[in-house]
């Protein structure tokens, strides 16, 4: 059953969206993160222009994020203190990115941007994870104990820079410089790449601020959720690429997707979760690799400029 | 008084379709002149069917008829790219600009185009893809732009946005024919032109051209042109409803 997407101007098999944002949804609520970084090169893969994914997959992860946010709401394990420095930063940066997304994208070297920003980022975070992944199951046979937790008084650095703040709820005392600079970062990213940014937000929080982990799931999802609800109205007023059929379908597939990922992580070990989730980002990275480093069959490629409509 | 007005009408329709008077016209109709996209569209089909009409009783030609119909569909700004080596990478390095080329392009005939007329003639009445997508007006020779004419036409072949086909004109009689004309759902919407040219003997004889749109009717209407002029407010309903749908998920796969 095909169905016409009125933004992207083509149609498309229901039933082959709700299936991939399905499983995307499976593995976002297997990991906790938005999903955004896997559903958006598939969107692309299936025609549906660069800018039209990226902006109608923010909307798909505000939706999805909602979910968790509620959920970690109900159980409190979300900071609303930390959680609203990081919204003022990723306020910031959403706006540069989108602001940036439509300068490069004037200039036609959109899809580049996006292809490398891609390889980096997913061949950098993800070889940083499956590093630590391995380093881990290794130490684990070996017997000896896990990573320390941190002691009183101990922090980097960055923590001690000025206009230091409490966080209870995350056990954290530190500047909210680094904070708000984190958060501009990934608010940027996230507009430019349709991601939410939970994926680089976790390991930051808990490698970089040693939020406790049990709240730093939430909080990074009340981030994104925010980010992600103010990305889709600014793609939606600069760029008019925000696709609300496409949403729909993607919405109904993830959150279905979601419930389901999110009972089957109860029954995976950490160990296997973090090499998994590793090896997922990775892949995805080379994906985007061989497009940049392989000869293309077709050298060509013709573009429609969309300013004619 | 009325003969001689319909001698003069005649002689304009002749005279506008750059033929001395001649024995034959083209009458064209289309079996629709309005694709109307709607939530179910994948693409249409419409049908151009065409009378020879002979003046009086002027014997036979030794030719046989020929008919081309050429579909151009909206112009607009085409941009051809390159990928070339930089260092590792390969990048979007050079570019070609097409201006005012359709985005949609048949050229149907009713046997091979080498057959119904020369080259050179084919060049000069742009007949065939890579004659019909050059704009009238330019003739002015670029450059190395040769590769990147050829692989717009490839590529848009691909797409199934650029088609020739060689039998896609049947005569039902001698002087009776039809063509289909597919219109695939990645075809833009607006005004698409239809070029009808007879040939017998590889000249042309007579011209008919007509045209049809590819609209968006119902809601696809009234979404898209709410994302356009309210844009606004397009934005904080697709953000409302995907919260609406995550709230919703929560309240429904409640397991307490």
């Amino acid at each position: 059953m095909q169905i016409y997407l009125p933004i992207a101007e083509l149609p498309i098999s229901i039933l082959l969206v709700l299936g991939l944002s399905g499983a995307v949804g499976f593995i976002s609520g297997l990991f906790g993160v938005g999903g955004g970084f896997l559903l958006t090169p598939l969107l692309i893969f299936l025609d549906i222009p660069p800018a039209v994914a990226v902006a109608t997959v923010a909307a798909q992860v505000a939706g999805s994020s909602m979910t968790g946010v509620l959920t970690y709401w109900r159980r409190n394990a979300l900071d609303l203190k930390l959680g609203s420095v990081l919204v003022g930063g990723g306020i910031v940066g959403t706006v540069l990115g989108v602001l940036f997304f439509n300068s490069m994208r004037r200039l036609g070297q959109l899809e580049l941007v996006i292809t490398l920003a891609y390889v980096t980022l997913f061949t950098c975070i993800g070889g940083l994870m499956l590093f630590d992944a391995v380093r881990a199951a290794l130490r684990d046979r070996q017997g000896k104990p896990a990573r320390l937790r941190r002691r009183a008084g101990m922090h980097p650095a960055w923590m001690g820079l000025p206009w230091r703040m409490r966080f209870y709820r995350s056990q954290l005392y530190a500047s909210v410089i680094p904070i708000a600079g984190l958060a501009i970062v990934i608010g940027f990213i996230g507009a430019v790449l349709g991601v939410g940014g939970g994926f680089i937000l976790v390991p930051a929080l808990l490698y970089f601020f040693r939020v406790p982990p049990a709240v730093v799931v939430g909080t990074s999802l009340f981030q994104i959720l925010i980010t992600m609800t103010g990305a889709t109205v600014l793609h939606a007023v600069t760029n008019q690429s925000v696709d609300i059929v496409l949403a729909i379908l993607l919405l109904i597939g993830g959150v279905i997707g979601a419930q389901f990922g999110g009972r089957a992580a109860r029954n995976l070990n950490v160990g296997s979760f973090r090499l998994l989730l590793a090896l997922l980002i990775l892949s995805v990275g080379l994906r985007f690799a061989i497009e940049l480093f392989l000869p293309p069959t077709e050298p060509f490629s013709v573009v429609i400029p969309e300013s004619a409509r | 008084m009325s003969w001689l007005r319909n001698a003069l009408l005649a002689a304009g329709l002749a005279l506008a379709a750059g033929q001395p008077a001649k024995a034959e016209t083209l009458i064209a109709a289309l079996s629709t002149h309005q694709i109307a996209i709607t939530s179910n569209y994948t693409g249409d089909q419409l049908t151009v069917f065409g009378l020879v009409e002979r003046e009086g009783r002027t014997a036979g030609r030794a030719d046989p008829y020929d008919i081309v119909v050429t579909v151009r569909g909206p112009p607009r700004m085409l941009i051809v790219r390159e990928k070339e080596r930089v260092g590792p990478l390969w990048v979007n390095r050079q570019q070609r600009r097409f201006p005012e080329r359709p985005v949609f392009l048949t050229v149907s005939t009713n046997r091979p185009i080498s057959e119904i007329l020369s080259e050179e003639a084919a060049r000069r009445e742009r007949v065939g893809l890579a004659n019909a997508q050059r704009t009238p007006a330019t003739n002015v020779f670029e450059f190395g732009i040769g590769p990147y004419r050829d692989a717009l036409i490839r590529i848009m072949e691909d797409k199934g946005l650029y088609a020739e086909n060689e039998r896609g004109v049947t005569f039902l009689s001698p002087t009776l024919f039809s063509a289909p004309i597919n219109v695939p759902a990645t075809a833009p919407t607006g005004s698409y032109e239809i070029e009808i040219v007879l040939y017998a003997g590889g000249a042309a004889l007579a011209r008919q051209t007509t045209n049809f749109e590819v609209v968006k009717t119902g809601m696809e209407q009234s979404l898209a042109s709410a994302a356009h002029e309210r844009p606004l407010l397009y934005g904080l309903a697709t953000a409302a409803l995907a919260l609406l749908f995550g709230w919703l998920a929560t309240t429904i796969f409640r397991r307490d």
